[in-house]
């Protein structure tokens, strides 16, 4: 019973370098934040945009689309933007972008310079559809269902090995059904 | 009344630290705004490091401490600003962890090692005081073979 | 040239490391002093060695040497001279070989002033030392080498992190390295003892002196640590519970739990398998905290830049020295011979409770830190464990152990007289009531907490003190005789009675900060701002510019009761390079209390946010630390841990006749 109770440590070592061999390989980017609103609806939303009409939720239903919040004064943003355009101009993806925390004549001035992949522009200047969709910064892209549904939240820039292994597989699975 | 006062200075005993509420983000009803407080003080602040939203100064603080604010004073009671909160960001932003069966284990551990220790402790402790106690007088046959050894050794 | 110098500097420190590992370990088996002594000199060798590869480290910082990638990296030709020799070690690589320069000095110490030990301990610990020089040595070369070239060579630097550029910051990394690999000395002896298969009070005296020199020096890091934060930091916190600040606690609070049970090894010869255990427990967390600090698993403010190879690599170095030692005392423990017998009720039983609440305090740490990690891996949700946790959580556990510091060193050894013991204190409990008293009124009732808190600590305070005036017999008779006493009293016992009364200290400063005051306010030049009876007046603010930065300065006028107090400068800094503010705040201090501002954003209008802080006997909390180190630092000059065990007198004689 006593050598039993010595060897205690050692196997519960055993265990804990266990957890961290796992969270070394297989565990996720500890900065990366699981957003509880995957397979939830799209929060609902109503915000003036860049072309003078209103852009809220009603617009996106029936297809598969992606809501992308981004903001002039956001550097990875300008990395992501030409994966946006492929997406838009090639694959056809709709995509609404939602600028977040920008002034008006900042996010023109963003799209006249580098281009529009978005189908309409929403102008969340307070912020609060941002929180509404639990973002804690800039880029963040959402994909959203012909139910309306949030079925992945990227919370960093998209890279091209994502949006090739990752995102176009499942806007087709999500077109298909 | 009294208990809304009572529950951010009882709070305050366990957590007053550093704040960074802004002047102009505060509520004008001092019991809506002791409320905002003891809330924030136990909500992450998420793009920092294990900072509460209202010790930080990073913009998503700030919009939360107004976001809460707006909440409590359209009426909303506390655990429905954590709830709402819970449901956009997850339960990551609550710096307490709810006691649920998914936290048993952290929140009743440290209990179970102490009791656990403590329980080892004491059979350890009885184990070195037991062999303390003298030991039993010999009885006659002990004895008489005890006098024939002594005998033998000479 | 150098650079390359110092990279072959260490790898020749490697092979020496992997011969002191290996030889003298058959030595100590074979009893061949020959092979023992090699221990001694590969020990000082590997000191030199890796002495060249740091000074060559250093020697690429100091010239800006930007060919060198770990400068190029992390420094910058603006940067001042003290910046550019602290910043060799304010990343991954550089901090690496300040951990082995470390370790080598360890090293070298037990082979320079362990003249004392049996050769066959002394062997075997220079061999586990050895060891875990050779892995760490071996992790350097193979994933973190700091003199990788670049070619062609950059112009300049990417600079490093301004919030670095801080001399608090700049040192508190050696001291918290003297700290976390101090205790690998411990470490060795219990890993040497298990091998030997003996643990005696001589094993204990020895262990005793490496120990509180490691502790004293992880007390003062800590204490650096978080005086730094509080300085640039959130707005006046000290302690975030973050990851990495938890990685230093649990080493502390395991060492101190090993620091006292070494002393029933010692004394009684009893709690030896618990010390030996604590002793490995306490290096086991210092790698842990290495590996969750650079493997990335952890987020963390403090985390350097992280490599997923770099992970594996130490969790294969916890694996071998933590699962090697670990099954060692599995195998071995279980044979050391018990000592001496005692009552639950006397001093060893008040140090088996020390032990208890110190490692379940540090259990809970551990817990908290890591919760969210496991519950993340079983697919549970992403949690966060803060303050509120540990509140909850550890506070609780040290009320009992803060109660009990002041019983312990009144129970006798063997079986103690509680009773006795409590009526001995009641000037320690009539101290209890008036602070209350006292507490309740300042502050009208203010936090319950607080005010027991403050209790606690003068409980604490005026209980060493008493304890110590009973051994100098103050009072109870003549001052000259008390003052004889007090002279030949072992220093260790003045030592202990210092580190516990800046435990109280530092107690006091931890409750006291229920009654902060806080005032944020946007204030013109010409306004003022009142907080607790001061009087701040805003002068004027005034656009700098430093050695690699902008910044704009207030200058803030202090006055009390009309009486100027202070002139207080905060700033707020942007440096180019990095397109990062940090803020310098301005404390003044009366060592009772601080006044602290930070300087925040302008209206646009010519009005600025002044945070105004008012912070009641927060600087004891690091005062209190200084105490305990201090107290570490007499008991570690004692004579006796220095003589050893003692030998008769003709022996000693003879000995130095044939001139050792």
């Amino acid at each position: 019973m006593r050598r039993l109770l010595f060897s205690l440590p050692v196997a519960l070592f055993v265990v804990l370098a266990a957890y961290f061999g796992f969270a070394l390989f297989a565990g996720g980017d500890p900065h990366a934040i699981p957003s509880p609103l995957v397979t939830q609806p799209a929060p609902a939303f109503n915000l003036a945009s860049l072309d003078g009409e209103s852009l809220s939720r009603e617009a996106l239903a029936g297809q598969v689309t992606l809501i992308n919040f981004f903001a002039s004064w956001c550097v990875p943003c300008r990395a992501e933007h030409p994966l946006l355009m492929r997406l838009a101009e090639q694959e056809h993806v709709p995509i609404y972008g939602i600028a977040y925390k920008d002034k008006k004549a900042d996010t023109e001035r963003f799209i006249t310079g580098l281009g529009s992949p978005y189908r309409r522009i929403g102008l969340d200047e307070g912020g609060r559809v941002g929180v509404e969709f639990g973002i804690t910064g800039v880029p963040e892209t959402f994909v959203i269902d012909k139910a309306g549904r949030i079925r992945r939240h990227y919370g960093a820039p998209l890279t091209a090995d994502q949006v090739r292994n990752d995102l176009l597989p499942l806007l087709r699975e999500l077109a298909r059904g | 009344m009294k208990q809304f006062l009572l529950l951010p200075i009882f709070l305050a005993a366990f957590t007053a630290r550093a704040l960074a509420v802004e002047p102009g983000e505060r509520l004008t009803d001092p019991v809506l705004e002791a409320r905002a407080r003891a809330i924030s003080k136990e909500l992450r602040c998420l793009v920092c490091q294990n900072e509460s939203i209202d010790d930080s100064n990073a913009a998503l603080a700030h919009d939360l401490r107004v976001l809460l604010r707006e909440r409590l004073a359209a009426g909303d009671s506390d655990q429905g600003v954590r709830d709402f909160l819970v449901s956009r960001y997850g339960q990551f932003v609550l710096l307490r962890p709810p006691i649920e069966p998914a936290t048993y284990v952290l929140w009743f551990g440290p209990f179970v090692v102490l009791t656990l220790g403590a329980i080892g402790s004491w059979l350890y402790l009885r184990r070195r005081a037991a062999a303390e106690r003298p030991p039993a007088p010999l009885d006659e046959s002990e004895r008489r073979r005890l006098a024939r050894l002594m005998k033998e050794e000479g | 040239m150098i650079a390359e110098l110092g990279h072959f500097a260490l790898i020749l420190a490697l092979l020496l490391a992997l011969l002191q590992a290996s030889v003298p370990l058959a030595g100590a088996a074979r009893r061949d002093l020959g092979w023992m002594a090699l221990a001694r000199r590969t020990a000082l060798g590997q000191l030199v060695l890796v002495s060249l590869a740091f000074a060559a480290l250093i020697h690429a910082y100091v010239t800006s040497d930007f060919s060198v990638a770990n400068v190029f990296e992390n420094s910058h030709s603006a940067k001042p001279l003290l910046y550019k020799v602290t910043g060799a070690w304010g990343n991954h690589e550089g901090s690496m070989v300040l951990w082995v320069f470390i370790l080598a000095l360890c090293g070298a110490a037990v082979a320079g002033f362990g003249g004392n030990l049996p050769a066959e301990l002394r062997a075997r610990v220079l061999a586990v030392q050895g060891m875990i020089g050779s892995g760490f040595l071996l992790f350097i070369l193979l994933t973190s080498d700091p003199f990788h070239r670049l070619v062609p060579a950059p112009l300049d630097g990417r600079g490093l992190n301004p919030v670095l550029q801080d001399p608090g910051l700049a040192f508190h990394p050696p001291f918290l390295y003297l700290g976390y690999v101090g205790f690998s000395v411990a470490f060795s002896f219990a890993v040497a003892a298990l091998i030997e298969g003996r643990v005696d009070a001589a094993w204990a005296r020895w262990v005793r002196p490496w120990t509180l020199a490691a502790w004293c020096a992880l007390t003062i890091g800590i204490a650096m640590g978080s005086w730094w934060a509080y300085y640039t930091l959130g707005w006046g916190g000290w302690w975030f519970w973050d990851p990495v600040e938890n990685a230093s606690l649990m080493p502390w609070l395991v060492g101190t739990a090993l620091l006292h049970s070494a002393i029933v090894v010692e004394k009684r010869e009893a709690l030896k398998s618990w010390t030996i255990l604590l002793a490995i427990l306490t290096f086991s967390l210092s790698l842990i905290g290495t590996f969750l600090v650079r493997s990335g698993v952890l987020t963390s403010v403090h985390a350097f830049a992280v490599d997923p190879a770099r992970g594996t690599f130490i969790l294969l170095l916890l694996l071998v020295a933590i699962g090697g030692s670990l099954s060692l005392y599995a195998v071995r423990a279980p044979s050391l011979k018990g000592g001496g017998l005692f009552a639950p009720i006397s001093r060893e039983g008040a140090l088996v409770l020390n032990n208890l609440l110190l490692t379940t305090a540090a259990a809970t740490v551990f817990l908290g830190t890591l919760y969210p990690l496991f519950s993340e891996e079983l697919g549970g949700p992403k949690l966060s464990v803060g303050f509120p946790f540990f509140d909850r959580t550890f506070a609780p556990l040290m009320v009992p152990l803060l109660i009990a510091v002041a019983v312990g060193p009144l129970l006798a050894w063997k079986r103690g007289d509680l009773l006795g013991a409590l009526q001995r204190l009641w000037l320690a409990v009539a101290a209890v009531a008036v602070v209350i008293l006292i507490g309740l009124y300042l502050t009208h009732g203010g936090p319950a907490l607080a005010v027991l808190g403050l209790g606690l600590a003068a409980w604490v305070f005026t209980s060493a003190l008493v304890e110590w005036a009973e051994r100098v017999k103050l009072g109870r008779t003549s001052a000259g005789e008390t003052w004889r006493r007090a002279r030949y009293l072992p220093r260790a016992a003045h030592g202990m009675t210092l580190a516990h009364l800046g435990l109280a200290v530092t107690l006091a400063g931890i409750a006291a900060s229920a009654w902060q005051e806080e005032r944020i306010e946007i204030v013109r030049p010409g306004q003022d701002l009142t907080i607790a009876g001061y009087a701040l007046h805003l002068d004027e603010v005034a656009q700098i510019a430093g050695a690699n930065f902008t910044a704009d300065r207030a200058r803030i006028t202090v006055s009390k009761d009309g009486k100027l107090t202070a002139e207080m400068d905060p700033e707020k800094r942007f440096f180019p390079v990095q397109q990062m503010p940090t803020s310098v705040t301005a404390i003044h201090t009366n060592l009772l209390a601080d006044l602290y501002v930070a300087l925040g954003d302008s209206d646009g209008s010519g009005g600025w946010t002044i945070r105004a802080y008012w912070k009641p006997l927060v600087p004891w909390i690091w005062i209190g630390a200084v105490f305990m180190a201090l107290g570490g630092l007499l008991s570690l000059s004692d004579r006796r841990w220095r003589i050893g065990v003692a030998v008769r007198a003709p022996h000693a004689a003879r000995a130095a006749a044939a001139g050792d």
